[in-house]
């Protein structure tokens, strides 16, 4: 949580100094529930994360490096300068590329749940991660209740942070609760504070246990209030104040830090020194790749298919 | 023994699934019913657990596959009707499509789609769209015409480690007849000439090949020898096969069944253009289906579409200048 809240704060320094192409997108105030989904996920699961689970990635085990490279457009990193930002992930290792398309990756972690069937594989979970404005597509439907008939073990864990963009839930979707659309799919469903990490833990952690015991999809829904633009060119101004000021506005890295005080799982002591670890792994990955050469347009091999030999080549005049 | 080009299609899957244990087929009503044109009779009892029924989601079936060929399976995903892919459209061109070139992972998936006019198909039924999807980087679309290219042309899609749309055409499912399937055949990506002539070049794929092949004969009592080029594959499209009979006739005619705006009778067009111009003794000619969304009544149908009758006045009128 800490190195995300951390690295994410690298990259809007980075945004603000001119060094990033493209937007840079914080997960500020989501990094308990996403830091949850990555630590209760074991190695050889799925996770499909979107734009603010910087700490759900890495707790699930991407590098820095995966991360700075991306957004530097190093084309040494995963993604080779051909896609930025959020947008990175290692398909083999389980660890799945979000396109923009909201709730379109769902589908695509049930293929790899699906296919492990087949193959016989047993115990994998997938997560998928959402935000309340891709509950309204029908890229989430479909693959939600595809799920439910196959009796996936997938988790979807949809981060209701109350805006999508800029727009309210209110005009998001009628239901009192998100949660209960589970019912009409006939999935079992949580609502859960997402700013509390002991209870995102818990919670999290137990869809997972169940989804891997065979019980079938779970949909995890936190409430929790983004506390951050849409993305670092967003001053975020539409938020309700009243929002902010609520518990559902409490940041929750403030609230882990309490928590761990209160129980004496660690001193203040420590976490200073964690955060001083985190800032100094932060700053050598990015002078590293800053020294990384930029991709280079004449190395380019401008090919989208793997079947080179069926490229088309005529439509590319030299 | 005679085989139907839809035979031929399920033969080729019967094939792909006994010869590799990563084939699975996902798709509507395609298990213990063999699928709404029976493209997979009795593969789900002779290959349990492999042939699959899907909700009618086609984006999420689309999105299975993706996440399957991850995972190193080679799904067949199988559109009920090509018009309804278009609610699959974004897991195709932005999933699909871009997965290898995002992430140097092969995205083996087939995507068949039952496509094209019949009569009293309608609106929702009869579309031809091989354009759009040729349109997106990181496709291959191909357009068999012959029962012997329905066959070989699905296996080596289901080989590929690309995604591949495979255009079938559903007039030809029940049309066409082969006395048996073939052992060897042209690959992907090269055309064929369906039949040689000095006079003028027809190029054109799928079922229109038959509308050509028609019209030729009609010609050929006339006096004139067309050559048609039937393209198999639209992306890639073989450009070289086209310019070499351009240069032997000297006169092209694209014809396709597809909306006339764009496309690949106006891909092919442009290239010649651009690259052969000099073969040309005339302004190259195209025919398309009308701009209109397909009709229901076999009147209006037949008067949509090109026909062997509309393809032969094309090819005189451009044969005369």
């Amino acid at each position: 949580m800490l190195l995300a809240r951390l690295l994410d704060d690298k990259f809007a320094a980075l945004y603000r100094a001119g060094k990033i192409h493209g937007g840079v997108f914080l997960a500020r105030g989501q990094e308990a529930l996403s830091a949850s989904i990555g630590v209760s996920l074991k190695k050889t699961d799925v996770f499909a994360p979107l734009i603010r689970d910087t700490a759900g990635r890495l707790a699930f085990g991407e590098p820095v490096l995966d991360a700075v490279r991306t957004y530097l457009g190093s084309p040494l990193g995963p993604m080779r300068g051909r896609d930025g930002n959020v947008h990175r992930g290692r398909p083999q290792e389980g660890y799945l590329p979000m396109i923009s398309h909201l709730g379109a990756m769902i589908s695509v972690v049930n293929g790899v749940l699906f296919a492990r069937r087949l193959k016989k594989i047993s115990g994998t979970v997938g997560a998928a991660c959402i935000g309340d404005g891709a509950t309204s597509t029908g890229a989430f439907h479909e693959a939600l209740n595809q799920a439910a008939v196959e009796k996936l073990p997938l988790v979807l864990v949809v981060a209701n942070n109350q805006y999508a963009y800029s727009t309210p839930t209110s005009f998001q979707f009628a239901c009192e609760n998100l949660a209960d659309k589970a019912a009409g799919y006939g999935v079992e469903s949580y609502s859960i504070d997402g700013t509390d990490l002991s209870v995102c833990l818990k919670m999290v952690g137990d869809a997972v246990a169940k989804a891997r015991a065979g019980d079938g999809p779970q949909l995890i829904v936190a409430k929790l209030l983004r506390l951050c633009g849409h993305g670092e060119h967003d001053d975020a101004s539409y938020l309700d104040p009243q929002l902010k000021s609520s518990p559902l506005g409490r940041d929750c890295l403030k609230v882990a830090e309490e928590f761990l005080l209160q129980n004496k799982f660690a001193d203040a002591a420590q976490i200073a020194v964690w955060r001083s670890e985190s800032i100094r792994e932060i700053e050598e990955a990015v002078a590293k790749v800053q020294r990384e050469p930029a991709p280079n347009p004449f190395a380019e091999n401008w090919t989208a298919i793997s079947s080179e030999h069926l490229s088309e080549t005529h439509t590319n005049h030299e | 023994m005679s085989l139907t080009y839809i035979d031929a299609i399920r033969e080729a899957q019967a094939h792909a699934l006994r010869d590799d244990p990563r084939v699975f087929i996902y798709g509507q009503d395609v298990g213990a019913f063999g699928g709404a044109f029976k493209a997979t009779k009795n593969l789900a009892k002779e290959f349990p657990g492999r042939v699959l029924d899907s909700p009618i989601s086609e984006d999420a079936m689309v999105g299975l596959a993706v996440g399957a060929a991850i995972e190193g399976l080679r799904p067949i995903i199988e559109m009920q009707f090509a018009d309804f892919s278009t609610v699959g459209f974004n897991q195709i061109v932005n999933q699909a499509a871009t997965l290898f070139w995002r992430t140097n992972v092969p995205c083996p998936i087939t995507v068949r789609l039952p496509f094209g006019g019949t009569s009293g198909g309608g609106p929702f039924h009869s579309q031809c769209i091989e354009t759009i999807y040729a349109h997106y980087p990181g496709l291959i679309v191909l357009t068999p015409a012959t029962v012997e290219d329905a066959y070989s042309m699905l296996l080596e899609a289901v080989a590929l480690d690309d995604p591949v749309i495979f255009c079938e055409h559903k007039f030809l499912y029940r049309h066409l007849k082969a006395e048996k399937l073939p052992s060897e055949a042209l690959p992907i990506g090269k055309a064929r000439i369906a039949r040689e002539g000095r006079d003028l070049t027809i190029v054109t794929y799928s079922a229109m090949v038959h509308e050509a092949l028609e019209a030729a004969t009609e010609l050929s009592a006339e006096g004139w020898e067309i050559e048609i080029v039937d393209l198999r594959s639209v992306k890639p499209l073989d450009t070289d096969t086209v310019m070499a009979s351009v240069a032997r006739t000297g006169k092209l005619l694209c014809v396709g069944e597809a909306w006339p705006w764009g496309g690949v009778t106006a891909e092919v067009i442009a290239r010649v253009a651009s690259e052969g111009y000099g073969l040309l003794d005339a302004p190259p000619q195209r025919l398309n289906a009308k701009d209109t969304p397909v009709p229901y009544h076999p009147n209006l149908w037949t008067a949509h579409r090109p026909t062997a009758r509309a393809v032969a006045a094309a090819a005189r009128k451009l044969l005369r200048t």
